[in-house]
């Protein structure tokens, strides 16, 4: 269609292009001033970023692209800002690491300054298994209270860390409860005694005959570990069974479960992934959440 | 060529509950599942260009053109992010031919140009097509019709780095990804002038035209997230809000409110039109939809919004001693409410969609809501195309 015949548009005044399709036609309008000056600025703009900016590649005779006026790299910035931080860290850290344990919880600058590293770190590497607030889930200890499968001092928590639990590290805190239904060490009937056994021991309600019929197999399979009166041995890892603490739960059910399967639970082992600064910090803020011990 | 696709459809769906993926985004499928795409959208492209060459019309409406740039493009792009080899023709898993921050660099050209070309060229002509159908109006400017279509397609094709800020990518990649954003801006509300402003001498219909209120307010999501991007793309802007749910905000208000209310509109006139009905079965129906789905977007983008930036300052923020102040756990804690209203949120628009379904269903049955007929002129019954 030739623009011989104008078609004026009643409403806006402006002729059409005279094209049609489809019914559709459209206007002969110019462009909005405003949105062809916003364009040009923004072309403007962005011309003056890349003479400010690293730019342009590949021009002979330069290594890199240009650098820019402002001669920016983001690469030099996180290096800058690093080995700031590590200026400002750095010594606080060297002295963690020198200090024997014990001493940095007398020093309040030193304490103050491993706390806040401790709390950084667990949030960063232990509150997905222990908890945000190191409160602990089932299989997973609760670090706040005084019960203990390995030793609550600075030294026993600091090797915990280091070396884990049944993590697979040469020097690994390693005790394996044996799975005593699955391995057919006892019977099921025997579970039943032993199970109703650590029931009365804990002070819960359980089948006296069968709990008094438990208590020789428990002194012959279980004492090794849990001890005589079922108070727990720390050389195994092995759980007190006689307080209301459980890691897993004290009901029959879990009991049985617990005793016929055993459990294993593994905590990771930190020593080539954390340093020892960040190590020591989080041993002193473990120690201090509430069931810190002397060592 | 439509089964073809749906093919595609269900071997890439499937592919996932297999665990079949070549990890990457807007990407996953793998060789075998690229080859069928290239098939099938190869048949589309053929198709499409041989409706053009055989058209009756004489001009090639600006629909077109962006509907062509759409095609071609998406082709380019799927067919140069899924160069790789497979282990073997038996094997599904195969190793692309781009590695580390070459691979990184043709995704996310390809990511953003999917977006780009798909959901952006795609939908404007879409747009351009039912926004002046329904409004009975002529486009408002050709010219810049033509402008804003060159200036797009020649300046989004640049701006895929915009996605690898603070990365291994080179910086002046990063400038360049970042500066063509920028200039992105006005070449992308082009269309929307051109959409909102076609409606000058038929205002009125926004109030008596649920269906062009809900192509309108497409086009009021386009243009805030057109410039939203560029925003974003701003390097320092960017620190905050990469890796956040700002992002996932910000292409749910394109996604929701931008492609998916420009599709509702398009759905409702089609239906009518297809069916040959005088109307739609219920304009209250239509009203509903508007508002819940509306509604429903805005909480969902307003809660992305805050969880985005509530992540990105807890991210960032440090303690007196250098220490960062909160671990991931924590932050993810705290976005338990956003993600509520979130929720809320996706549901209401997904119920909006229902409404609709339930309302052309009727329609197509060429049903009509008596009580509406008495109180209530349609004023878009006329809008039956004659063909
Ligand atoms: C993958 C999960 C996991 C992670 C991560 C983890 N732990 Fe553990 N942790 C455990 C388990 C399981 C146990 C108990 C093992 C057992 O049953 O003897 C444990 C035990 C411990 C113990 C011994 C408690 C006691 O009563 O003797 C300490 C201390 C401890 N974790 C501290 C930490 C710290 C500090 C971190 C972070 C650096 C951490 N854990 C990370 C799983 C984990
Ligand atoms: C080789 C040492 C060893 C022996 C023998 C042993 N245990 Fe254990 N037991 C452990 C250790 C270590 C744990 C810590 C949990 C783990 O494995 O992660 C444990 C945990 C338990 C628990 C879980 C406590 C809780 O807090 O949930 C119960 C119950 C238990 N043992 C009962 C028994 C009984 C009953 C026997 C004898 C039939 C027995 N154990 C024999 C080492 C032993």
């Amino acid at each position: 269609m030739s623009g011989s015949k104008k078609d004026i548009d009643q409403v806006s005044g402006y002729e059409t292009t005279g094209h049609e399709w489809d019914g559709i036609k459209e206007l002969n309008r110019p462009l909005p001033r405003w949105w062809v000056w916003i364009f040009y600025a923004t072309i403007v703009w962005s011309i003056g970023y890349m003479i400010f900016m690293p730019a342009i590649p590949g021009l002979p005779g330069m290594a890199g692209a240009t650098p820019g006026l402002r001669n920016h790299s983001e690469r030099t910035n996180v290096a800058e800002a690093l080995s700031a931080a590590e200026a400002a860290r750095g010594p606080l850290f060297a002295k963690l690491a020198g200090a024997s344990l014990g001493s940095v919880e007398n020093d309040p600058e030193l304490l103050q300054f491993a706390l806040a590293a401790g709390r950084s770190a667990f949030g960063d590497n232990c509150a997905t298994c222990h908890g945000s607030g190191a409160q602990g889930f089932k299989g997973y200890p609760n670090l706040n209270d005084d019960v203990w499968l390995w030793g609550g001092g600075l030294s026993d928590i600091k090797q915990t860390l280091l070396y884990g639990i049944r993590s697979g590290h040469p020097d690994t805190r390693q005790s394996d409860m044996p799975a005593f239904g699955r391995d057919g060490i006892l019977s099921g009937a025997e579970i039943h005694a032993v199970v109703n056994h650590v029931l009365a021991l804990s002070g819960q309600e359980a089948d006296a005959a069968a709990a008094a019929g438990g208590r020789a197999i428990f002194a012959a399979q279980c004492a090794s570990c849990h001890g005589e009166a079922g108070k727990g041995l720390r050389e195994f890892g092995a759980p007190n069974l006689t307080d209301a603490e459980w890691l897993y739960g004290g009901d029959y059910e879990t009991l049985r479960e617990t005793v016929t399967n055993s459990r294993r639970g593994v905590m990771p082992y930190w020593a080539d992934r954390l340093d020892e600064g960040t190590i020591d910090a989080l041993a002193i803020y473990v120690h201090t959440l509430g069931g810190g011990e002397g060592s | 060529m439509f089964w073809g696709y749906q093919l595609f459809i269900v071997i890439a769906a499937t592919g996932y509950l297999a665990g079949i993926t070549q990890s990457k985004e807007y990407a996953e499928p793998e060789w075998y599942t690229d080859l069928w795409l290239t098939i099938v959208w190869v048949a589309y492209l053929l198709v499409f260009l041989g409706t053009i060459w055989k058209r009756k019309e004489p001009h090639i409406y600006v629909a077109n053109w962006f509907y062509l740039a759409f095609i071609l493009t998406i082709a380019v792009l799927h067919i140069t992010n899924n160069l790789a080899m497979p282990v073997s023709l038996t094997s599904v898993k195969s190793y692309s031919l781009f590695a580390g921050v070459q691979d990184a660099l043709t995704q996310w050209w390809y990511g953003h140009n999917a977006v780009g070309f798909f959901l952006t060229a795609g939908f404007l002509g879409i747009m351009y097509y039912f926004v002046p159908k329904r409004a009975e109006r002529p486009v408002y400017s050709y010219r810049l019709s033509i402008v804003h279509f060159w200036s797009l397609i020649f300046i989004y094709i640049w701006a895929g780095p915009h996605h690898l800020h603070y990365t291994a990518l080179p910086e002046w990649a990063q400038t360049l990804g970042m500066t063509f954003s920028i200039m992105l801006w006005m070449p992308s509300w082009g269309g929307m002038i051109n959409g909102l402003m076609t409606l000058s001498g038929a205002w009125d219909k926004l109030r008596t035209d649920p269906v062009i209120r809900m192509l309108v307010v497409s086009v009021a999501f386009y243009g805030m997230s057109t410039f939203e991007g560029p925003v974003m793309s701003v390097r320092a802007v960017n620190s905050l809000s990469h890796y956040t749910d700002w992002t996932i905000g910000h292409v749910h208000s394109g996604a929701l409110g931008w492609v998916g209310f420009v599709s509702f509109g398009a759905m409702y006139c089609l239906t009518q039109w297809l069916w040959k009905r005088p109307r739609l079965y219920s304009f209250a129906l239509v009203e509903w939809h508007f508002w819940i789905s509306t509604l429903g977007i805005l909480l969902y983008i307003t809660s992305m919004w805050t969880s985005g930036i509530m992540q990105g300052l807890m991210w960032r923020s440090y303690t007196d001693l250098g220490f960062l102040e909160f671990s991931f756990v924590e932050t993810v804690a705290r976005m338990h409410i956003p993600y509520i209203i979130r929720a809320v949120g996706g549901a209401m628009y997904l119920v909006g969609a229902l409404i609709m379904i339930y309302n052309l269903y009727r329609t197509a049955r060429g049903d009509v809501r008596v009580a509406e007929l008495k109180d209530q002129p349609a004023p878009a019954a006329a809008t039956v195309p004659a063909r």
